[in-house]
């Protein structure tokens, strides 16, 4: 691999998603890309009798799927990499514990899927392995425990608030499939002093804008040279920022853009505010749908580009603005 | 861009909550629960309590029908409309602490329910002790 400029990557031998796998809850199955997900779960619980234990069947379930498609086992595996939105990153520690595979648990907050996949394909580049899995899920559920109320409190939620994903996605890259990882950007920390924990999009935001424009200046590339770019979980008010941001800095980005959180759900009909956020949002968007059009041969190349916003319940009490992040992978298919 | 430019600009894109419907909604929930308190204390009077009896009496069905409905799923539905309404009478208070015992019973009865129950409630408690003890001093020095 080779360093473009700071933080800009490109894979001299680049990994490629060999497999993928999506697991969610009824709420995101019954939203516009329903369909396309691997699995849905209608138990919240998954069978467990806590939301903890059951973020972490999600995951689980998300890496089972990705592995059976690929006929890999834990054993295969050279190192799975992943994380969540739970304190000390549980929910994959109990995930991957029985895949008895070499572990890096990672915390990007909802950009998580992003930095696992960016880890995971420098280690492949570097000669470590052929095979490294990439994970990442939340929950509504335990998201809320650990984040805001208890769930059954009665509170309202701001229009700019947006709802946790439940659910994960998976992928498994190695050296063989159709959809390569040719580039990635490791973003640097962004914080523009929003301190409002329910407005995830405007604290995130500008942290998108940075990392988008930073990769397109060192891939020497303009938004329309891409079929499609995917924001993590900005939501609608932090896609109307990012577009104005970016437009200030002369970058345009036009109906190619898309936001994994808002697509995820029918913000009309399914009473989510400002759209999807969590973990689990961008990772489940990019196997149900992006990764399986670029392997129809629809998109050719896709930046990816998931966000995070890096507070703790803690920091948020203590009157903190918000650190927040944006790691891009570059995705293409075909030659 | 500096933060501050920045912090006018995301407010100008935030669509605000609706005010207006929020307090309307506020005061017609909120009313109907004084109303349903209100009907209690007279049936209550009607069964042959004393005035102070029958207002202990009205209180105790409250906070009974709040956890209630809290553990049945369904005041957070209606809280999520009646904001303020809910919140501000007695049928806040007994969410409040209904609420977070349900989601910490996975942590223990001692260490989940016990040590987490008050944490939204816990503040109400203490500065409501404080003021009333701040209220007292007046009285008596002052008042008496």
């Amino acid at each position: 691999m080779q360093k473009i400029s700071q933080g800009t990557i490109r894979f001299n031998r680049p990994p490629v998603i060999a497999s993928h796998g999506c697991i969610v809850s009824q709420k995101e199955g019954d939203g516009p890309l329903g369909e396309l997900f691997d699995r849905i779960e209608p138990d919240e619980y998954f069978g467990q009798d806590n939301w903890e234990k059951a973020e972490s069947r999600f995951q689980a379930e998300a890496i089972n799927i990705c592995l059976k498609k690929a006929g890999v086992k834990g054993e295969d595996l050279d190192a799975a990499v992943g994380g969540d939105l739970l304190n000390q990153c549980t929910a994959t520690s109990f995930a991957v514990k029985d895949l008895k595979a070499p572990f890096l648990g990672v915390y990007g907050a909802c950009s998580t899927i992003a930095e696992s996949i960016i880890t995971a394909a420098a280690l492949l580049d570097g000669g470590y392995g052929d095979n490294i899995l990439a994970s990442a899920g939340s929950h509504f559920c335990s998201a809320e425990k650990q984040f805001r109320t208890p769930l059954e409190y009665g509170s309202q939620r701001p229009p700019s608030a947006q709802w946790t994903v439940t659910g994960a996605g998976a992928v498994l890259l190695s050296f063989l499939g159709k959809v390569k990882i040719s580039a990635a950007t490791i973003g640097t920390i962004v914080d523009k002093g929003i301190t409002d924990a329910n407005h995830m999009g405007g604290a995130m935001a500008p942290a998108y804008a940075n990392t988008l424009a930073a990769h397109l200046r060192a891939m020497g590339a303009m938004p329309t040279d891409y079929d499609a770019i995917f924001s993590g979980d900005l939501g609608v008010i932090g896609m109307d920022l990012t577009r104005e941001l970016l437009a200030r800095d002369g970058i345009i980005l036009s109906d190619n853009y898309h936001d994994c959180g808002e697509m995820i759900f029918d913000r009309e009909k399914q009473d989510v505010h400002a759209g999807g956020s969590g973990c689990g949002c961008a990772a489940s968007v990019l196997c149900a749908y992006i990764l399986p059009k670029m392997e129809r041969g629809e998109w050719k190349r896709v930046l990816f580009c998931a966000t995070g916003a890096l507070l703790s319940p803690t920091t948020v009490l203590q009157g903190e603005s918000i650190p927040c992040i944006a790691h891009a992978v570059e995705l293409t298919a075909g030659n | 861009m500096t933060n501050k430019e920045y912090s006018k600009l995301v407010e100008e894109r935030t669509k605000n909550s609706p005010l207006w419907l929020d307090c309307l909604k506020a005061f017609l929930f909120g009313g109907a629960i004084c109303t349903i308190g209100e009907a209690l204390r007279h049936l209550y009077l009607y069964l042959g309590a004393d005035k102070l009896a029958a207002g202990s009496w009205v209180s105790i069905s409250l906070i009974f029908l709040a956890a209630l409905l809290t553990a049945l799923g369904v005041f957070e539905k209606i809280a999520k409309h009646a904001g303020a309404g809910t919140l501000v009478p007695i049928t806040g208070f007994s969410n409040s602490v209904i609420s977070p015992a349900m989601e910490y019973k996975t942590e223990g009865f001692v260490t989940g329910v016990g040590a987490k129950m008050f944490i939204v409630a816990g503040p109400v408690i203490v500065y409501g002790t404080v003021a009333s003890i701040i209220a007292g001093i007046i009285y008596y020095l002052f008042l008496r």
